[in-house]
């Protein structure tokens, strides 16, 4: 849309032009605003927690003596959320973009679209509720038979509200995520890489390792990340599932806990110092998923250049 | 004679040394059976009864195909099973999740008054004597679907102007400078912010500019735009790709001008796309907690007034029915409560999804030429 002599022209709605590109121009920038805007005032409002004196910080020793361990709890509850759910995401985009009929494909996939349309805080009563129940006797069962292993270490809790419960159920609202764009990827593999493998004889699984997931690895790898930051950022699965407490190395005893959480949990309540480092802890996990989602975008961007030559 | 020698062979000697076609039904049919005896001895529960027939099954393929058919084979009937077992997997949540709902929601909205009363008034005394009499739990959710609907509303009203405006800067005036690339770049890393950051943000900008502690739905509403803006330049964006240039053309040559083209043609034609990614932005916020929960505090009586006091809505009325009992000796009625809530919302968002297909069924522009 180049403009030519003829839209520059003196006459009538030139004015509307002028008004309209620069509304367009002013909406654009406004989001660039915003986003500098949502850095800039959680910097200014956390200042105080960064600079107040130690001992007035909750726990008494400073703010990163506070934020170390919601750190590594959010961290930890993240990796159990990938480590359930990548594996079985892919495994459902493969089978939705190279194993389900064609007929039903589409309809399988919106079925797990399905699951991302769900609100967060229904996961986490459903996390609460029934998961943790249900799943206590498992934890009992690990402390017995693995319980020489530090994270599987006893006593299980009795009612299952652990930081496991909480990765499976994170685990289970990323899973969307990184399925739809591992089959948006898959679905990209080049046809011709596709049936080359089959005509040379390879079965059905061979063709996948050898043209699909060699094409789809950048795509994986991004999906992934995005899973990540989601997972870090999540909050209510984990204020309601999670009975919170110390950094403990065991995830089957009640313990730990994550960024978001102990920003809503405590956010309601808060006066004075305690909003400050609130927002502070806040602005940590903010750079935290703004560093997880810029490598990934730049994966993905990178890889766009590449697939182009398909 | 070979003419006359009798056949022997009943399968062809292009299907041999592979299983034959009945092969995973026998192999289901054994793994069910033999599941079934298993869980007998250690008392049975159908899920248990699922898992070991799937591991059952699983194994009985693999070996006799491993035996029948060689080892190449095998590995892909493993991973055959590995990939519709992952798909099987991944349904299990989201069924337990909406049975769930369901069978704890229901006497919760079927109770009368549920969805025509607030919590105004609604005391732990009232709760413990529903419990002990077995009179109708009180209290209902009008209160939060009230804020729930003003604040949703309100956040859409700010962020379809700017997203829709934005998605038409960068397909009708970016023209891939830098300015546009940037814009994409950014807008692609806000769908990344936690949504409990994008709460921090709009309280930290209201404490600054309007004072420490405020609180109301229009800060609510602002911290889902945060959300919101990204999702509706993103589906905005891919609809006005989409747009024929021809169309573009064509208008320009009848000496159309180009701000004219974009809202009498452009729009009209990408409309139907338009409107669905807008329906499922707002699917996509209105469920949200955290930011509300951080930003309009949470009300028990009706407040219309999104501007000014503490606002309850359906997400926050769920959160804090279930970890703030309102009676904490008999927390029965509150998850009776928030069950309901729950319900509530989740049939919100799935009549909002449907809609925007719909929509976008509906007024797609007629593909016929």
């Amino acid at each position: 849309m180049t403009t030519n002599s003829l839209t520059t022209s003196q006459g009538a709605g030139r004015t509307g032009d002028k008004v309209f590109s620069g509304a367009a121009l002013t909406a654009g920038c406004l989001i660039l605003a915003v986003l500098f805007g949502v850095a800039l005032f959680l910097v200014v409002q956390a200042i105080p927690a960064f600079v107040a004196p130690a001992a007035d910080i909750q726990g008494g020793q400073g703010f990163a003596a506070y934020i170390w361990p919601i750190v590594l709890g959010t961290l930890i509850a993240a990796l159990i959320a990938l480590v359930i759910a990548t594996p079985v995401a892919i495994g459902v985009a493969l089978f939705i973009s190279h194993y389900a009929p064609r007929r039903l494909a589409s309809g399988l996939g919106y079925v797990i679209d399905l699951l991302a349309a769900i609100p967060s805080v229904v996961y986490g009563a459903w996390g609460a509720a029934f998961l943790a129940k249900e799943i206590a006797p498992g934890y009992d069962w690990l402390a017995n038979n693995l319980g020489w292993l530090p994270i599987f270490q006893g006593p299980a809790s009795a009612t299952g509200k652990t930081i496991l419960t909480a990765g499976v159920v994170l685990s289970v609202m990323v899973l969307p995520i990184i399925t739809s764009l591992s089959r948006e990827i898959f679905l990209q593999t080049p046809k011709l890489h596709e049936e080359a493998a089959l005509a040379l004889g390879a079965t059905r699984w061979e063709m996948i390792k050898m043209a699909v997931l060699p094409f789809g690895r950048p795509g994986i790898i991004s999906a992934v990340m995005l899973g990540l930051g989601r997972a870090l950022g999540e909050t209510m699965a984990v204020a309601l599932v999670l009975s919170s407490g110390v950094l403990t190395a065991s995830l089957i005893q009640s313990g730990n806990q994550t960024i978001a959480a102990e920003i809503a949990l405590n956010f309601p309540e808060a006066s004075g110092l305690k909003v400050n480092t609130l927002i502070a802890a806040g602005l940590v996990l903010f750079v935290i998923t703004l560093a997880v989602n810029m490598v990934a975008r730049w994966i993905i961007t990178k890889h766009k250049e590449f697939s182009g030559a398909n | 004679m070979t003419l006359t020698a009798p056949v022997t062979r009943k399968r062809s000697a292009l299907t041999k040394g592979q299983l034959p076609s009945y092969a995973p039904y026998v192999v289901l049919a054994v793994a069910l059976v033999l599941g079934a005896a298993i869980l007998a001895l250690i008392g049975f529960n159908v899920f248990g009864w699922g898992v070991v027939s799937a591991i059952l099954f699983t194994m009985g393929l693999v070996a006799w195909s491993g035996v029948v058919e060689g080892a190449r084979k095998a590995k892909d009937k493993l991973a055959t099973c590995l990939v519709v077992g992952a798909f099987l997997v991944a349904l299990l949540p989201l069924v337990s999740v909406i049975w769930t709902v369901l069978v704890n929601g229901i006497p919760g909205i079927i109770t009368p008054g549920f969805l025509g009363t607030s919590m105004n008034g609604v005391t732990g005394t009232l709760d413990n004597k529903a419990v002990e009499q077995g009179t109708k739990v009180l209290g209902g959710v009008y209160h939060a679907l009230v804020g729930t609907v003003q604040i949703t509303l309100l956040a859409t009203v700010i962020s379809v102007p700017v997203g829709l405006l934005t998605a038409i800067y960068l397909v009708e005036y970016g023209n891939d400078r830098p300015l546009a690339r940037a814009i994409t770049f950014f807008v692609d890393v806000m769908t990344g912010i936690p949504s409990i950051v994008a709460g921090l943000f709009a309280a930290a900008f209201f404490f600054a500019v309007v004072g420490p502690g405020t609180k109301t739905g229009a800060v609510a509403a602002v911290a889902l735009s945060v959300l919101m803006i990204p999702v509706v330049v993103r589906s905005s964006e891919e609809m006005l790709k989409i747009v024929p240039n021809e169309l573009r053309e064509a208008a320009y040559a009848l000496g159309v001008r180009k701000w004219r083209t974009i809202l009498k043609v452009v729009i009209p034609t990408a409309i139907s796309g338009i409107a669905s990614g807008v329906t499922l932005a707002i699917a996509r916020v209105i469920g949200e907690t955290a930011p509300i929960l951080v930003t309009a505090g949470f009300a028990t009586s009706i407040n219309n007034n999104v501007f000014g006091g503490w606002m309850a809505s359906l997400p926050t009325f769920i959160y804090t029915q279930i970890l703030n009992p309102t009676s904490p000796s008999n927390p029965g009625p509150s998850d009776q409560r928030a069950w309901g809530a729950a319900l509530v919302l989740i049939i919100l968002v799935m009549l909002l999804n449907l809609a925007a297909r719909l929509i976008a069924r509906i007024f797609a522009p007629k593909a016929g030429r």
